[in-house]
């Protein structure tokens, strides 16, 4: 099964490589996705027989982010299906065979029981997203490919520093140095302490660099701004939910160690100062893409938070991983149609695309409640499970702020969406032949109607996944 | 051999000072690529071992880090027509006294760090955690695209470095993973340079600031 979970989508992308039709080649994604998410659906069926000792196996976290991905990506393939179609003048042979190969990288952090393995991994994502943010191929997509490139590579590398001092921690305990995850957790008590404080700083810096937790988060606003819709919601939705299950996993090992209030008070702080860079950066954005980009920022602050409250936030923080790939899917996809359909992605030129385009542009409007937190949508309830969380731990302090950072971005957000929305259609803007089509808009209906369903109703399955991945790190009960 | 290791640590440092203030970017190059190599040969005179396995974890790193990466960035240089100035946005005087700085904080916390006693040389950490900093301030005030490569460079070989205390007990694949990534990583920022190159016709990261807040 796991053979399966990784080769699949990277067989695809080879044949990707060979496949000479620029219009049939974009099938194979969703062919590759419908595969993964059949699969993937086999897997967490029987998920309690997958939990091997070896370097891959499937614990409750690792199946809820396998899981979000296929499907996030399930519906994504389709709607890059469309959008590709709009864009033939370009080759997009690199472009499909890196989505096909991001796809089973992702699933291979998923699966990482070694840190080692989770580590090469989850660089090589991110190697493999470098072509998906340079699609455009114009001077902007550059810049922010570069600046993409740059800082989540110097990340990336200052979490293999912090696996370094972990293993030199367990040594340092006098323990055979190990970065796998099952003989950490088993002998986490014994690891050298200031090592393993060392270490949680370097892998949280390094991978939050990654989930661009504020001030690490510069690549952000650059590469979601400069590359397709479609991509931004992949690595919004996916991307950032891997490299939050790489802090998770530092997390997990400090808890065990009993040095979980030390790991929580960075936790905490980070978050708070994600939340707050998110809410400056919002507030007059413009451009509708880069306002994506910082609210994806405050999201991550709010999942570091989660984590650092603890008790019951721990799973909120799990479902709002969950709620924020799905709000972020469906606002990048919007996002996307408009600025195809406008030529343009600042507020000075885009106006009034309810009316232009019915069906983005009032999708756009909702997923704006949806993100910011408003009910009966499912992150108010996520958010509102932390926010709750953290007044009953006795942190009236982080309540508040959190609260008030939360109601800073969602005034911030909506007064760049409803410019966006509302009004008659702007005369600057250029008159392009773009209009909402099936492939570009089913798959929005689709993430709308999943994100309204977890607001009224949380699968049985899911919520005992969410229970079981909580339990990681809170200790059962 | 104590003595010696001590010594090529010793030089490593004085390599990152070097980095700091030169001017000539060629020069910037093969000191990195020095750098790289001496890198490569520590762990046979950090554990004495020899034999047909030890080359196997000694010449991967000498030869990318030494010959391959170096080469690259020379071609790169060449097809670029790069001018060959390091052209620094904070002067070579206070990129020296921040290189300084860095190998003071580097010594004062691996002081909180214990080290096992059987290690050989107390200074593989200080020393290693210094050219991490050093990286840093590359990247961080170089204008250049290939220079903020070489920052990179610079700090992945700070962590090889700490690597050094694992030899022993670690599976040489963790090695061989990290060289392969560094590789590939290379190999697509060269990419993108070459990109850069022809858009903007030098490679000036000066020209990437259309977005900004």
């Amino acid at each position: 099964m796991f053979a399966l979970s990784i080769l699949c989508p990277l067989g695809l992308a080879g044949l990707a490589l060979a496949v000479p039709s620029n219009r049939w080649r974009p099938w194979l994604l969703p062919l590759a996705a419908a595969a993964n998410l059949v699969l993937t659906a086999g897997i967490l069926r029987r998920a309690g027989t997958f939990r091997g000792a070896g370097w891959v196996a499937l614990d409750p976290a690792g199946a809820l982010v396998l899981g979000l991905l296929a499907v996030l990506f399930g519906v994504c393939s389709f709607y890059t299906v469309g959008y590709l179609g709009h864009r033939q003048e370009r080759s997009n042979r690199v472009f499909c065979a890196c989505l096909l190969a991001f796809l089973s990288l992702a699933n291979l952090v998923a699966w990482s029981r070694h840190l080692a393995l989770l580590w090469v991994a989850l660089e090589a994502t991110t190697l493999a997203a470098a072509p998906l943010i340079y699609f455009n191929r114009n001077r902007r997509s550059i810049e922010a490919t570069w600046k993409y490139l740059l800082v989540c590579s110097v990340g990336i590398a200052l979490a293999l520093l912090g696996s370094f001092f972990l293993a030199y921690a367990c040594l340092h305990g006098g323990l055979a140095p190990s970065l796998h995850l099952g003989d950490l957790l088993a002998h986490a008590p014994r690891l050298s302490k200031p090592w393993l404080h060392g270490a949680f700083v370097l892998l949280l810096v390094g991978y939050g660099t990654k989930m661009g937790l504020a001030p690490l988060h510069t690549w952000k606003p650059d590469a979601y701004g400069e590359a397709p819709g479609v991509v931004g919601a992949l690595l919004a939705g996916g991307m950032t939910s891997l490299a939050f299950l790489a802090v998770f996993r530092a997390f997990q090992v400090c808890a065990a160690a009993g040095e979980a209030a030390y790991a929580r008070g960075m936790l905490l702080a980070l978050g708070l100062f994600s939340m707050a860079a998110a809410g400056v950066f919002v507030v007059r954005q413009r451009d509708i893409k880069r306002l994506l980009a910082y609210s994806s920022v405050e999201h991550m602050g709010v999942l570091a938070l989660g984590l650092g409250i603890g008790g019951a936030a721990t799973a909120g923080a799990f479902l709002h991983l969950v709620n924020n790939a799905l709000a972020k899917g469906l606002l990048f996809l919007c996002a996307g149609n408009i600025h195809r359909a406008y030529g343009a992605k600042t507020t000075d030129e885009v106006a009034g695309a309810a009316r232009r385009l019915p069906l983005s542009g009032w999708l756009f409007l909702l997923g704006l409640l949806a993100a910011t937190g408003s009910p009966p949508f499912g992150p108010f309830q996520s958010l509102f499970a932390i926010g709750r969380a953290a007044l009953e731990a006795g942190r009236p302090w982080v309540a508040g702020s959190f609260g008030f950072f939360l109601l800073v971005v969602f005034t911030g957000m909506g007064a760049t969406v409803l410019a966006v929305v509302q009004g008659p259609p702007s005369p600057a803007a250029r008159s392009t032949a773009y209009r909402d089509g099936l492939l570009t808009g089913a798959p929005l209906l689709v993430f709308f109607g999943l994100v309204l369903l977890l607001g009224l109703w949380l699968p049985p399955p899911l919520a005992d996944l969410l229970r079981q991945a909580a339990e990681l790190v809170e200790g059962a009960g | 051999m104590e003595a010696l290791l001590d010594l090529l640590l010793v030089a490593i440092v004085l390599l990152n000072f070097f980095v700091l203030g030169t001017s000539r970017l060629r020069a910037v190059i093969r000191a990195v690529g020095a750098q790289g190599v001496i890198l490569g040969v520590l762990p046979l005179l950090a554990h004495g071992a020899a034999g047909p396995r030890a080359l196997l974890v000694v010449l991967p790193p000498v030869l990318l880090k030494g010959i391959v990466i170096p080469a690259m960035l020379m071609r790169a240089l060449r097809t670029a027509q790069i001018k060959r100035e390091v052209e620094p946005f904070l002067g070579f005087a206070p990129s020296l006294v921040l290189g300084a700085l860095g190998m003071a904080a580097a010594l004062a916390l691996s002081q909180q760090l214990p080290l096992l006693p059987g290690q050989r040389s107390g200074l593989v950490v200080p020393a290693s955690l210094a050219t991490v900093l050093v990286g840093f301030v590359l990247l961080t005030t170089r204008l250049k695209a290939i220079t903020q490569v070489l920052g990179y460079l610079v700090l992945e070989n700070g962590i090889f470095l700490f690597g050094l205390l694992l030899m022993e007990a670690m599976p040489f694949l963790l090695e061989i993973a990290a060289l392969l990534d560094l590789f590939v990583a290379i190999f697509v920022m060269g990419i993108i340079l070459n990109h850069i190159s022809r858009e903007f016709s030098d490679i000036d990261t000066q020209h990437l600031s259309a977005l900004r807040e």
